[in-house]
């Protein structure tokens, strides 16, 4: 965990109300699947975000608008100096991949999968990404994942992009020795169900500290409650009580 | 060369910044970024005989210039604090801490704070009659003197350690629930604990927090608890140890002048986890720029007379 001083270098709108902001800052030590904590000027909490990029000079964020604090930072300008805390929760545990990694993200939980992706494949697995999306028009960072060489599958709620159904079946379509998913809660549990211990999730939650002092954003869990800023983001296949 | 220590209910602190209970958790998340024996002491989260999730979430919601919490006093439960988390602690830390002790009965408050008191690492025993998040317990008893009194009294037979007593802000008048404690043998107050308060979902229509009600902290209450401590300090003769809204290091010193001998700092860690070290460093230099060389001798200083 480190706090800094991070300079917004661009703000793109990938689709309406989903923008991806990259900073320059110290964007070391990061391991992927863990997220950072934006002071956004003129809000007295940080809001929490999934990395979905960093390098030792760079920093980037994937947003979506869900709220007033969320509204501000995608309307900052390039030159914006922000304080973030990078470096939060566990990440995903690489270890674990196997050969054929497959990667499950649904909607804003794409992002986070991006440098997971990117670790694999310089691991040299054989990785596939299927990304989820209600529509064409809202997907984003596909051509991304296909640059890192994974093979990179779409799934549209309205068949107007990719493969048309639910995300979750790229579990029937594809072989995998491992599953790491970014989305939302029924996405999840669907994957929880039929992956089980093969699965790693990435939670979302409404944080206050993001460092597991506050107690804020507890789940229940069969290990008991656990908190998902310090004790995930990334929990298990078979862990979490939905 | 300034001189920072100040005396708390007879032990000496190397200066009087506390992080406060429930923005502090057991200290660990703290020790793993900075050497957390740089702070006066802490208080433990509140700790209940039995582990409690705590409420549903969500229970965080943003405020101007402050946050709401509905947590519900979720905690690990006495023994599991006596046998993990203050023997962990104890590897990092090597001064004393406020053990915050909550309950649902007045047996459990003199059980958890018995329990508590045979620990070396504890210096004082906080009770935590004020937390406006749990129904049954905490502020119900703190929120009438009888309650207050009868806590403390109960408390005082089982413990030799100094007992300070957290007071809600969530009354009409603090004055007399503090009066009350003093009377029933508190060594200490500690105010306040959270202005209970909510947000509402424009869009959903819907209270924020799925408590409805949570606990607003953070510089928002600041003028509020200063003037609660400039009240209590006029009307009793023990230490308090002033918290709410603290965030920098000229709070700690408008709090010391309306009475306070030390100073809590909660919500400022959870925005800035080195918001207590950052406090301390800049001491020293604020107590220059306002020509105090020793601490204690501004302790009420705004009073007259």
């Amino acid at each position: 965990m480190k706090k800094g001083k991070f300079t917004l270098v661009e703000n793109t709108a990938l689709v309406p109300g989903m923008h991806r902001l990259t900073f320059s800052g110290d964007g070391s030590g990061i391991v992927p699947g863990q997220f950072a904590e934006v002071a956004v000027p003129g809000y007295f909490l940080r809001r929490p975000f999934s990395v979905a990029g960093f390098d030792g000079g760079s920093l980037t964020l994937a947003v979506r608008v869900r709220g007033e604090g969320t509204a501000a930072l995608a309307a900052l300008a390039p030159g914006a100096e922000l304080d973030i805390v990078t470096g939060l929760g566990n990440g995903f545990d690489l270890s674990a991949a196997g050969e054929r990694p497959l990667l499950i993200g649904g909607g804003s939980g794409v992002g986070v999968l991006w440098p997971l992706c990117r670790a694999l494949a310089a691991d040299g697995a054989s990785v596939t990404a299927a990304l989820g999306f209600n529509s064409g028009t809202e997907s984003f960072y596909v051509s991304d994942f296909a640059a890192l060489g994974a093979r990179t599958e779409v799934y549209t709620a309205d068949g107007s992009r990719g493969r048309r159904g639910l995300v979750t079946a790229a579990l029937g379509d594809f072989e995998y020795s491992s599953v790491y998913a970014c989305g939302a809660a029924p996405m999840l549990q669907i994957i929880d169900r039929e992956a089980g211990a093969k699965a790693q999730f990435s939670l979302e939650a409404r944080m206050g500290c993001g460092f597991g002092a506050c107690m804020g954003c507890t789940v229940e869990t069969v290990n008991g409650p656990r908190r998902v800023c310090k004790d995930g983001p990334v929990f298990r296949g078979g862990e979490l009580i939905w | 060369m300034v001189n920072t220590a100040v005396n708390l209910c007879g032990v000496e602190l190397e200066n009087p910044v506390i992080p406060a209970s429930g923005a502090f958790g057991y200290g660990r998340e703290f020790a793993e970024i900075y050497d957390i024996n740089c702070l006066g002491a802490f208080a433990i989260k509140g700790t209940t005989a039995y582990p409690r999730f705590g409420n549903p979430t969500p229970r965080i919601a943003d405020a101007p210039g402050g946050m709401l919490n509905s947590v519900g006093l979720q905690n690990p439960g006495v023994e599991d604090v006596v046998n993990v988390e203050l023997p962990a602690l104890a590897k990092v830390y090597s001064k004393k801490v406020l053990a915050n002790v909550c309950g649902f009965s007045i047996g459990e408050y003199v059980s958890v704070a018995e329990r508590l008191d045979a620990e070396d690492i504890v210096g004082w025993i906080e009770l935590n009659v004020s937390c406006p998040n749990v129904h049954g317990g905490g502020m119900s008893f703190g929120a009438c003197c009888e309650g207050a009194a009868a806590v403390t009294r109960e408390v005082k037979r089982v413990t030799k350690k100094p007992v300070i007593v957290k007071l809600t802000p969530n009354v009409t008048d603090i004055v007399p629930i503090a009066r009350a404690c003093a009377d029933a043998g508190a060594d200490g107050l500690s105010l306040i604990n959270t202005v209970l308060a909510m947000r509402i979902d424009p869009a959903a229509r819907r209270p924020v927090l799925a408590n409805v009600t949570g606990g607003l902290s953070g510089g928002a209450v600041f003028p509020i608890a200063l003037r609660m401590v400039y009240q209590v300090y006029e009307a009793v003769d023990i230490p308090i140890v002033g918290m709410g809204g603290v965030s920098t290091a000229r709070d700690v010193i408008e709090m010391m002048l309306a009475g306070a001998t030390a100073v809590g700092v909660g919500a400022a860690n959870l925005t800035n986890p080195f918001a207590a070290k950052e406090i301390i460093e800049a001491l020293p230099a604020e107590m220059e720029k306002y020509g105090i060389t020793n601490l204690v001798d501004i302790i009420g200083g705004a009073h007259n007379g």
